[in-house]
């Protein structure tokens, strides 16, 4: 331990600092006031929840009614639906989009021609960066009912009939995957690259001297080089469990016929805070969306920290 | 080495052409409903009305874009989608690096609480009501600026531009501070301008993102007519079942051989069309930008 006279002199010496590094303060505390604002300003809104919120009254002056709309959330049977929606849609992005980014890395890696490995990694790339306006627009006309897809199969004689793809409740769960999956397969696989090309070349040496064929390299050498990866990505992933669903594509193709399996726990929100008013219910189900992923994410640190896995945060 | 190791076998051209004629699948997959649109965009809109159009226009016009450019409602919301990626890039990237500077300074002693506040957001979500209520306290509902505030420092981009300062030898600044610069001068004369590359990387992240987004404006601006984007312009059209007559579609497509498939196919266009423009520039910097990121400390 230090003793008081150092701890008087660093308390000087605090001023001191501050002092000469006050041009280093005035370019950073603006901006440290503005997420203050920003966001941790909507954190003292959370009070809402525990509230019977009405526009009339100042925030601070409403009537506080406690874990009512919490209640009222967990024996609320459409809260469940939206929930199991959440989780159903964000497993299956997590799930497929992942075997989807990892299989693509592998093919990749396996192209002998430079040109040709660019030219398709830069094309599927390109759908990340269109927005889901655009991207639920594209889908719209394929699946349009003189689209594409209702031709061909059509013409193929497998249908008698053009389907409506996007009112039929049985599809919506693989149309929003498959979607997904169309939009982010190229930029997930960057990552399983990066983690490809940090495998050690001697590995596969060794590997050829012992005989092993192509496929026998990817199954033995490649695949266990990117097991750390995909093994921290899912863990992380863990704590995506409530927002890997994700909500815009799901809002912009909703309808009545589907809603029932595409509303997710924002447009729970977005439906119950803005549309009917009920602001204080739309509070408390983001509450529980922002406690429960904090919850996930430092569970999936623990776990991450037994496995003796780089630790996340 | 025995030359057998490194003789290809019959089974070797059996997966290479297996891995070509997937990659062709994906490219395909990829490209074919971007190009199916574009198809839709110049063929006249009474025709493709008759049969499905697949690879190329059958009565090819320009009639549908003739239309769309003609239009005031769709020049002001290019305009206004414009001017909030201009704005946003401008002053995201200035401040973000600004404040970068400030945290890659080894001497700087708030450096780690700063970025603890910043991170810190990434992770915790006060949720949209909350928010909604801040900014319409804050009078941005119904205001330009709303699209400007809420994205003006991400924590992710803070933390690869502050990655890459620090990667930057002191003694650069060192010498500078020697010579009696002032850190405001050290910032603008010798990091930024050295820091071209993660600059351009997340100038190209914050315009992409700017251009794209639509929820703001669904949820902040949503009647006003004067804040409304090209992107929501759009979603106002594919989210329309049936386009009641006084609606932008049935205006758009009354006294024309337009029809709304048509319209939304060119309004798709006109909205991607800047994103692949600028595609080539972008994909050539995010690569290095995401390397960046990863080597955190």
């Amino acid at each position: 331990m230090r003793d008081s006279g150092i701890v008087k002199g660093s308390k000087a010496s605090f001023w001191q600092r501050a002092g000469s590094q006050r041009q280093l303060i005035i370019m950073s505390v603006p901006f440290v006031i503005y997420i203050l604002i920003f966001k941790y300003g909507p954190l003292g809104g959370w009070i809402m929840a525990f509230q019977d919120y009405r526009p009339a009254l100042p925030m601070f002056r409403q009537p506080l009614v406690g874990f009512k709309h919490f209640i009222w959330l967990f024996t609320n049977d459409q809260f469940y639906i939206v929930l199991r929606n959440t989780i159903v849609m964000a497993v299956l992005n997590i799930g497929f989009g992942t075997i989807a980014s990892i299989t693509l890395a592998l093919l990749l890696n396996e192209i002998k021609v430079k040109a040709f490995k660019r030219t398709v990694q830069t094309i599927s790339y390109l759908p990340h960066f269109l927005s889901w306006v655009i991207v639920v627009s594209l889908l719209n006309n394929i699946l349009h009912v003189e689209g594409v897809l209702n031709n061909v199969t059509m013409s193929l004689g497998l249908r008698e009939e053009p389907r409506l793809f996007l009112q039929e409740p049985r599809l919506a769960w693989p149309i929003v995957t498959l979607t997904t999956i169309w939009k982010n397969v190229g930029w997930g696989s960057i990552i399983y690259l990066a983690a490809i090309a940090g495998i050690d070349p001697q590995l596969y040496e060794a590997a050829t001297m012992d005989g092993c064929r192509r496929m026998q390299k990817m199954r033995y050498v490649t695949l266990p080089g990117m097991k750390p990866t995909i093994v921290i990505l899912l863990i992380m992933n863990i704590g995506r469990t409530l927002t890997a669903a994700g909500f815009e594509l799901q809002l912009l193709i909703e309808n009545g016929i589907i809603r029932r399996y595409t509303e997710t726990l924002e447009i729970f929100a977005l439906h119950y805070g803005l549309h009917i008013r009920q602001y204080s219910l739309g509070a408390a189900s983001g509450i529980f969306t922002t406690f429960v992923s904090i919850a996930l994410l430092l569970g999936a640190n623990k776990i991450a920290d037994v496995l003796g896995e780089e630790s996340l945060m | 080495m025995a030359k057998g190791f490194l003789k290809r076998t019959a089974g070797d051209y059996v997966f290479e052409t297996v891995n070509f004629v997937l990659m062709i699948f994906l490219l395909v997959v990829t490209l074919y409903p971007i190009l199916n649109t574009v198809v839709y965009s110049f063929n006249d809109g009474l025709d493709a009305m008759r049969s499905p159009l697949y690879l190329w226009p059958r009565v090819f016009t320009w009639g549908n874009y003739q239309k769309i450019l003609g239009q005031e409602t769709i020049y002001r919301a290019a305009f206004v989608s414009v001017a909030r990626t201009i704005v946003s890039t401008v002053f995201g990237v200035l401040f973000t690096a600004m404040l970068a500077y400030t945290l890659s300074r080894k001497e700087y002693m708030f450096r780690r609480s700063i970025t603890f506040i910043f991170v810190f957001t990434m992770y915790v979500n006060a949720g949209l009501i909350p928010t909604y209520f801040l900014m319409r306290g804050l009078g941005l509902v119904n205001n330009f600026m709303i699209y400007i505030w809420p994205l003006l420092i991400h924590p992710f981009h803070l933390i690869v531009v502050r990655t890459y300062m620090k990667s930057i030898p002191e003694s650069l600044v060192e010498s500078a501070r020697i010579d009696g610069s002032s850190e405001y001068r050290i910032f603008a004369q010798i990091m930024f301008p050295l820091c071209k590359p993660v600059i351009a990387t997340i100038a190209l992240f914050i315009a992409v993102w700017a251009w794209n987004s639509w929820y703001d404006t669904f949820i902040y601006a949503p009647g006003a007519q004067h804040l409304s984007t090209l992107q929501y312009e759009l979603k106002k059209l594919i989210t329309t079942a049936n386009p009641s007559a006084g609606s932008s579609v049935a205006i758009l497509t009354q006294p024309e051989r337009i029809t709304p498939r048509s319209l939304k196919a060119t309004i798709t266009v006109v909205t991607a069309l800047p994103i692949v423009l600028v595609y080539p520039f972008l994909q050539r910097y995010f690569v290095a930008g995401l390397n960046v990121g990863s080597v955190k400390g």
